[in-house]
């Protein structure tokens, strides 16, 4: 497994529970859990980037 | 006049809450309790069949994956860090308390994805307590 695989399905699965916990209609917690995985990812993104150019 | 039909439109409501909260009658915590030992099972006492189906498989899961992984689960803590991991941990109830029977996650694994499934599994952990509070509040009305 990579690192990246890891995130995604750390990512996936703290979603669901974040949408289902956080939100009251099916179509806001669909909403916010679409909002979440894609916080997750892209901030694990863009930490990594910063921290690849850091350490260069 | 007005204060009759104040009275009225008070004794509606109280009969519309009673006849809704007939189903839910009985021990206020049960379902934080039940949430808690099992994943979902709070959702589900509180018949919401869907919620509790996608809480058990993703807080599930990723106990699993972070079993998988060789995480490990932290039982005698030595210092703050893995006190605070162990609360993680105990958050997963009977997930936890079975596989400390069974002797899961107890050996000390030097690889890079050990500590990814300890994490998986402190969050797990987290993500059960928030799912048996989301229990608690269906069950106080608090959310619909």
């Amino acid at each position: 497994m990579t690192h990246f695989t890891a995130v995604l399905l750390f990512a996936f699965f703290a979603s669901i529970v974040f949408g289902i916990t956080q939100r009251e209609t099916p179509r806001r917690m669909v909403h916010y859990g679409i909002y979440c995985f894609v916080l997750f990812v892209g901030s694990a993104i863009a930490l990594s980037w910063i921290m690849f150019l850091i350490a260069r | 006049m007005a204060n009759g039909e104040n009275k009225n439109a008070v004794a509606g409501q109280e009969a519309s809450s009673g006849s809704q909260a007939s189903p839910q009658q009985g021990f206020v915590y049960l379902p934080l309790i039940a949430g808690w030992l099992v994943p979902g099972a709070g959702h589900f006492l509180l018949r919401k069949w869907g919620r509790g189906a996608l809480l058990t498989v993703s807080i599930l899961a990723m106990f699993v994956l972070g079993l998988a992984m060789q995480g490990k689960l932290y039982g005698n803590p030595h210092d703050i860090l893995e006190s605070l991991c162990m609360a993680g941990d105990l958050g997963n109830g009977l997930l936890y308390i079975v596989s400390r029977i069974l002797g899961l996650g107890a050996d000390q694994v030097q690889v890079t994805t050990a500590d990814w499934g300890a994490r998986f599994i402190v969050v797990a952990g987290l993500l059960n307590v928030i799912a048996a509070v989301d229990a608690h509040n269906l069950r106080t009305g608090r959310k619909s």
